[in-house]
């Protein structure tokens, strides 16, 4: 336990000199403060109050902003300690591999956390001091942070995986950016492709939903939109909140993380420094 | 006492290539082991696979009676890798507390530690300002922690100046005086010759020679070189009483076979008073190193 802790300490340290803390925190916070600033023109019209309306905003920039931030943390965490020479040294100690990729998630997870929860707080601040019934809306934004610190669990371990199976750090990025457009740009598109090209038929009805719970970033905006009834504020593949069960999604949330965290484990566990 | 460390006809190959063949070595408690060989000749892969870091194709090795890589023989073994590196963003001493943290120390030894290697000075500045030599006292640093029973150390002393060389050493003496045993690789062929009791020689993968370095000087059986100064005017003679002899600079130099060595020393004894000294020089390491490794080639 000592031995896990000191990693991340040590890591958190890093991330801190690197600037990655002050990065993750200002996206965050500039992000969640445009959109509830933002987020005010459809209220009136849908009749829910400023914080809810506001969590469905949050809840499309987190699938794309949480997976980027947790896969820039990560892409470097294996491929960079072989590159500079300090993995060897490192599987030297009496410290088991596992407690390392634990030691390094517990510090960048940690980064994400303060990062959510000041950018959900922000708005949570301004939606509640322009409109008193956003009291209504909190359920769903603890929701949405506990849910986005999930989802970038499953990044980090997809990202560690990722770091492990390449050797530097520049094939290790390539591959983060590539895992980053696939899941959270080019599945969604593919998958109202072929819903358009399908017609109602046994695509749009069988596989499209398991194809939704199949992609953590897609069973997180699911989850979240289908709890908060907020499918209304939501567009694109989003609308298919109301046709899935909340306990799927709610079980892929809840799965994904230890998925990726096993992937990376096994990945990391092949790597002959 | 057994052995801390044992390695049985170990044989490791990458594809075709056979890095190591069927090496067989031994290093007791408090012994401190040199293993000399050109670039290539296998010392990083015999230390990565002592360390656990990379298996071997065949053949045995023990550390302390656990496997190498294992929980028991990590918490026994050492490492310093040749041209330590550290993360950049880091302090000496974060990253000396860090390491102590992972052998269960306390981390408050990291100051002493520091001091031990004279780094207390820069402890507070960040790695990516050090030096190549203050890196590797870090290095040396980490190494020192806890009681460790191997020491496995990669060319330790590069990047190292004089002074700090012989500190190293010093630090080494007192570890093997505990008991603890050592098994360093270097270019350095004088400071092992003064600083090791055992000497091994690879060359391409095979143990090619192995002993103290009396041992290995009486096995190669290389010439001795004799160094002669005359008194002025009585070069002539002793040139004439030395034949084979050649005049270098002001002295006559002279080779003559180990079994021939007394003789010659007493034709120069019997030269009287025409010799002002007489210089006699065994064959050096660096002597001993290429005959055997040339022996091997061939």
């Amino acid at each position: 336990m000592i031995r896990i802790l000191s990693t991340a300490r040590t890591e958190f340290r890093i991330a801190l000199r690197n600037r990655w803390v002050a990065i993750a925190l200002i996206l965050m916070a500039v992000f969640s403060l445009v959109l509830s600033l933002a987020g005010s023109a459809p209220t009136g019209g849908l009749g829910v109050d400023r914080l809810s309306v506001t969590v469905a905003s949050l809840t499309s920039l987190s699938v794309y902003l949480i997976p980027l931030l947790a896969l820039l943390m990560s892409f470097d965490a294996i491929a960079g300690e072989t590159e500079r020479g300090t993995l060897s040294l490192l599987l030297t100690y009496p410290i088991a591999r596992w407690q390392i990729l634990l030691g390094k998630l517990l510090a960048h997870l940690a980064i994400l956390t303060l990062a959510v929860l000041l950018g959900h707080g922000l708005a949570a601040a301004v939606a509640i001091a322009t409109d008193e019934s956003s009291l209504a809306g909190l359920p769903a934004l603890v929701r949405l942070s506990w849910s986005s610190v999930l989802l970038g669990a499953t990044f980090l371990g997809a990202g560690y995986a990722l770091s492990s199976l390449s050797r530097r750090p520049s094939g290790a990025a390539g591959l983060a950016i590539g895992l980053w457009l696939g899941l959270v740009v080019l599945y969604d598109l593919a998958l109202l492709t072929a819903i358009v090209a399908d017609g109602g038929g046994w695509f749009t009805t069988d596989a499209f939903p398991i194809a939704l719970l199949a992609n953590p970033a897609d069973a997180f905006r699911l989850f979240n939109l289908t709890a908060s009834g907020a499918t209304a504020a939501a567009a694109g593949v989003g609308g298919a909140a109301d046709a899935i069960p909340l306990w799927h999604s709610l079980t892929s949330v809840l799965l994904w993380p230890l998925a990726a965290l096993a992937l990376a484990a096994a990945a990391f566990r092949k790597v002959i420094p | 006492m057994t052995s801390t460390l044992t390695i049985s006809t170990l044989t490791k190959r990458f594809g075709e290539v056979a890095a190591l063949t069927g090496v067989s070595l031994s290093v007791a408690p408090g012994e401190r082991v040199a293993l000399l060989g050109h670039n290539g000749a296998g010392k990083s892969t015999l230390m990565k696979i002592i360390l656990g870091l990379i298996p071997a194709t065949s053949g045995a090795v023990t550390i302390c009676d656990a496997a190498p890589g294992s929980a028991a023989a990590r918490r026994a073994v050492a490492y310093l890798p040749e041209n330590a590196a550290f993360h950049p963003a880091l302090t000496g001493l974060e990253q000396i507390r860090h390491y102590l943290a992972l052998r269960g120390e306390s981390p408050a030894l990291a100051m002493p530690l520091l001091e031990k290697v004279g780094l207390a000075q820069a402890a507070r500045r960040r790695i990516g300002t050090y030096s190549k030599g203050m890196r590797q006292r870090v290095g040396l640093a980490q190494a020192l922690i806890g009681h460790p029973r191997l020491l496995v150390l990669d060319e330790p002393t590069s990047g190292l100046d004089p002074v700090s060389r012989r500190e190293f050493y010093t630090l080494l003496d007192d570890l093997a005086a505990h008991g603890a045993s050592i098994l360093l690789s270097s270019h350095a062929l004088t400071e092992v010759e003064a600083r090791t009791d055992r000497i091994v020689i690879l060359s391409k993968g095979r143990l090619v020679a192995e002993g103290s370095l009396p041992d290995l000087r009486r096995r190669a059986d290389l010439p001795v070189m004799l160094h002669v100064t005359a008194r002025n005017g009585y070069a002539p003679d002793i040139a004439r009483a030395l034949p084979g002899a050649i005049m270098v600079g002001g002295a006559l130099h002279l080779t003559c076979p180990q079994s021939q060595k007394l003789e010659t020393l007493g034709r120069i004894a019997d030269l009287g008073d025409k010799v002002a000294d007489l210089e006699v020089l065994p064959p050096s390491l660096e002597d001993l190193y290429s005959h055997f490794s040339q022996w091997a080639a061939q």
